[in-house]
């Protein structure tokens, strides 16, 4: 049995400590926002965040996530009401949807940092996050978007 | 009725994760359906409480529960907008009231455009564009009959507004209060149907927010890959390394005793080994302790180099006709002046995000696939055949897509699944990593492309012969059975050749070479737009015209691809041009819909290339939700610059050697230039937009490339032939 800690809560779940945090999360423990697009690091579908630190969950196993904070895409709020969850819907980011929790994760992770990012910060924060679909223009709007949204909500 | 294997919905509360679960689970009690069109009048309720699957595009529950069922695929398009959005403009409706469920697989979803049930050839709005205004507009009329028959009023003092049927004084019933009787009154005639003028259209050209939004920024949007069904298990499947190989032996002594594996066998008529487990990674980590020994069969010696030697002999001898206007190749012996050029272009994959995948739950006499796809009845016929059932003995329940780009118009990701869940004797998702993915692709065809103009002595074009030369998705896919028949997917953007030549022959060397090719975003348009477009800009420049005067004045009785091309110039200050920056064009018709392109790039001192900006103007005629209109054109420039830099397949020994995005390597947003779209105000009729501005960027670049370098690109990718930044 492996105990992870994930979006505030104890899982636990039967299996082998390689497995990646991917796989445990999609298959054991039924939470397939999180997506597979590479297996290697290399697309940032799966993108989750370890102690505030977006990673890559195909790349980690679950024996290193222990005793981490792990927080996915259905952690980030009950009602789609984080700024950045609002941002998206506000800009209508999405076309396949497919890469959108990983980059909605990068993106989160980012904000969290750096509240007013540059658009070559946005750059590089969000170049490991693949979209085949090239939503890219919006979401590089959406997060200037989330950050004012994000600036007004501290403000009142 | 339930299915015996419900899904099972970690987050329940999500109902957008349900519409997968209301195709299998439709039931009677409260529903009763009104059936569209009137060709397919509804079915009594008391059939439809047994029936498993709605049988057209509305259901309205007497609850007031409003489903709209779409017959085409989701697949980042918008279709699960635009689509109800027809109806919806009709009925009066708001789109806030509209549930929306994937149609199963039946006659009346079939695409007239397409000849089958089909979302591909940016087809589904064109196709839709009066079939569902008028069915909404049917049920508008019979909602307001039933109404008048409730409340003993005349229908004509009757209208619907906001989801509401409204009479004199208060009166105001909901849909459901009158779907049941409805639901008896016969529907009018498409003929007698009158449709909302367009000034009068409140949904249709706004750019009201995607219907799937939501789902897809809360991680409970449903893809294949995360249908989930109770005692499903996963499985990896390994295809041989040589395209086409069989296995000649399996040893899985090792595999067969690690964690979780429940089954091994041999799938796709030897195509493959198919390793089922209790979770993936189980059967991934099984999948590599397999010792298999495949006979490689035909491909083995199929490389680029063949691929492209081939190409080139063919294109030395007589193809088809595509076009003929007028005598091209007697003017071109006399002309006084010819220019030529050949083109050639690569294989490329289609890397949606989603990976290839299928989970299929196969019973004692049904069969039901979950899975993306874009052919609903060619699925049905694949997994009966791997089910050993009849078709309809098959339901198709189709998810959302996690990219399409023409990849799910094949089948060849299904069966492996069926096989599994007939052996197993319980549902079976198969998933293809990354590099099954990459490796087993149909791929973009490549081509070798011959192009040669006559000039009269003035340097007027007077005949222009555009041959090219590649395999034919099209005879793979929907053979033919005229041999003479060319493959009109195969020379689009150059059989519509714009420009006014009064000799002009598009012939068409149908060559196949040895790799199964697939249709890929924009298909042939995004070949032959290179090729033209590239050539246009040669001719241009050959007589020291500009490139943008020397198209403006070829196009003069093309009107509407002259507007865009001068919007797009003005919007990119053609002409004007910062020091250091050198733009380049290109104009298309594709689908019904116009569009031109200038890329603005620079190169730095080391000759390293950067796109600044790319402007895309775009005449589509009405727009049905001008924000989606949008994110395609987006979502194309993107797609076809991706191609364009970097996309290139290897073939060596019949294996393809490129396997994940670190070697095959697509756009990421620090190398996406500015986007700048342009939507112009039409009102001709919709033209189809999911593919067409993929095809415009790889030309506008070159012809950029070339104002700045004096040097001529006529092979795709650009990456290896100049530095990028
Ligand atoms: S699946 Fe993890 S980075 Fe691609
Ligand atoms: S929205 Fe399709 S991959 Fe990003």
């Amino acid at each position: 049995m492996i105990k992870l800690n994930i979006n505030g809560g104890e899982l636990e779940a039967d299996m082998s400590a390689d497995t990646p945090l991917l796989w445990a999360l999609r298959d054991h423990l039924g939470m397939t926002g999180t997506k597979f697009g590479c297996g290697k690091g290399l697309c940032g579908a799966c993108t989750v965040h370890l102690d505030d630190q977006p990673v890559r969950s195909c790349s980690v196993s679950v024996g290193d996530a222990v005793g981490h904070k792990i927080r996915t895409i259905e952690g980030l709020s009950v009602d789609r009401s984080h700024p950045v969850q609002k941002a998206w819907l506000e800009i209508d980011v999405p076309q396949c949807g497919y890469c959108q929790s990983g980059q909605i994760m990068a993106a989160t992770a980012l904000l969290a940092t750096n509240p007013s990012p540059t658009d070559a910060d946005i750059d590089s924060a969000m170049s490991g996050n693949i979209c085949r679909c090239g939503t890219y223009p919006r979401i590089r709007a959406a997060i200037h978007r989330a950050a004012e949204l994000s600036r007004e909500a501290t403000a009142k | 009725m339930k299915t015996s294997n419900e899904l099972i919905h970690p987050n329940l509360n999500s109902s957008r994760r349900d519409f997968l679960r209301n195709a299998s689970l439709l039931s009677g009690g409260l529903i009763i359906a009104l059936s569209l069109p009137a060709c397919h009048r509804a079915v009594p309720p008391s059939k439809m409480a047994g029936s498993s699957q709605p049988s057209a595009w509305l259901r309205i529950g007497t609850d007031n529960k409003i489903t709209i069922i779409v017959d085409r695929s989701e697949m980042g398009q918008g279709v699960y907008t635009t689509l109800p959005m027809l109806i919806a403009e009709e009925l009066e409706l708001p789109l806030s009231a509209i549930n929306i469920e994937a149609a199963p697989v039946g006659a009346h979803y079939v695409n007239d455009l397409a000849g089958g049930q089909l979302t591909g050839g940016s087809t589904s709005t064109r196709d839709a564009w009066e079939k569902l205004r008028i069915a909404g507009a049917q049920a508008r009329m019979v909602l307001i009959e039933a109404a008048s028959r409730r409340l003993g009023a005349p229908a004509t003092t009757l209208w619907v507004k906001d989801g509401y049927i409204h009479g004199a004084g208060d009166a105001r019933l909901t849909f459901g209060d009158v779907a049941e009787l409805a639901a008896t009154l016969p529907l009018p005639s498409p003929k007698e149907v009158v449709l909302k003028k367009t000034a009068s259209f409140e949904l249709i050209g706004k750019g009201a927010a995607r219907l799937d939004s939501p789902s897809k920024i809360d991680g409970s949007a449903e893809f294949g890959i995360d249908v989930k069904l109770r005692g499903m298990k996963y499985a990896a499947l390994i295809q041989s390394p040589v395209l086409g190989g069989t296995v000649q032996s399996v040893d899985s002594t090792e595999a067969v005793g690690m964690p979780g594996v429940v089954k091994i066998l041999t799938v796709g008529q030897g195509s493959g080994v198919l390793v089922v487990a209790t979770h993936y990674w189980q059967a991934l980590k099984a999948r590599d302790a397999l010792k298999i020994v495949w006979s490689p069969g035909a491909r083995l010696n199929v490389s680029n180099a063949t691929i492209r030697a081939g190409l080139k002999a063919a294109s030395s001898g007589n193809g088809l006709s595509a076009r003929k206007d007028g005598d091209a190749l007697a003017v071109l012996k006399s002309a006084p002046h010819t220019l030529s050029a050949t083109y050639e272009l690569p294989l490329l994959a289609h890397a949606t995000l989603e990976p290839m995948n299928c989970t299929a739950d196969v019973q004692a006499s049904r069969c039901d696939v979950y899975v993306g796809t874009q052919v609903q009845q060619m699925a049905q016929e694949v997994a009966a055949h791997a089910a050993g059932m009849k078709p309809d003995q098959v339901r198709i329940h189709t998810t959302l897509l996690g990219g399409g780009f023409g990849r799910r118009l094949e089948t060849d990701f299904i069966p492996a699944a069926v096989e599994g869940s007939k052996a197993l004797g319980a549902p079976v998702k198969v998933i293809w990593t990354r590099e099954d993915d990459m490796t087993h692709d149909t791929y973009r065809p490549p081509a070798y492309d011959q192009i040669v103009a006559g000039l009269a002595a003035n340097g007027d074009i007077d005949a222009i012969h555009i041959k090219i030369t590649s395999p034919s998705v099209t005879a793979r896919l929907f053979p033919s059975p005229d041999s003479n028949e060319v493959d009109s997917f195969a020379v689009e953007a150059a059989a519509n050749y714009l420009y006014d030549v009064p000799n002009i022959f598009v012939e068409y060397v149908q060559h196949e070479v040895g790799i199964d090719v697939g249709y890929w975003r924009s298909v042939s348009h995004a070949l032959n737009c290179f090729v033209v477009e590239s050539f246009m800009d040669e001719l241009a420049h050959s007589r020291g015209v500009d490139p943008v005067e020397y198209r403006r004045q070829l196009l003069k009785k093309q009107p509407r691809a002259l507007r865009v091309l001068n919007e797009a110039a003005s919007r990119a200050d053609w002409g004007k041009t910062e020091k250091g920056h050198f733009l380049g064009v290109s104009v298309m018709e594709g689908y019904g819909s116009y569009l031109a392109q200038v890329a603005d790039i620079s190169l730095d001192a080391s000759g390293k290339m950067k796109i600044h900006r790319v402007v895309c103007v775009v005449d589509c005629g009405i727009k049905v939700n001008p924000k989606i209109v949008e994110s395609q054109v987006f979502g194309g420039i993107v797609f076809g610059l991706s191609a364009a830099l970097w996309g290139d397949i290897h073939i060596e020994g019949g294996e393809v050697k490129q396997a994940n995005f670190d070697t095959y390597r697509v756009l990421r947003m620090s190398e996406t230039p500015q986007i700048d779209v342009h939507l112009l105000d039409s009102t001709e009729t919709p033209g189809g937009m999911g593919e067409p501005s993929t095809a415009l960027v790889a030309p506008a670049v070159a012809n950029a490339l070339f104002a700045a370098t004096r040097k001529r690109l006529r092979t795709l990718p650009f990456a290896g032939q100049i530095a990028i930044a």
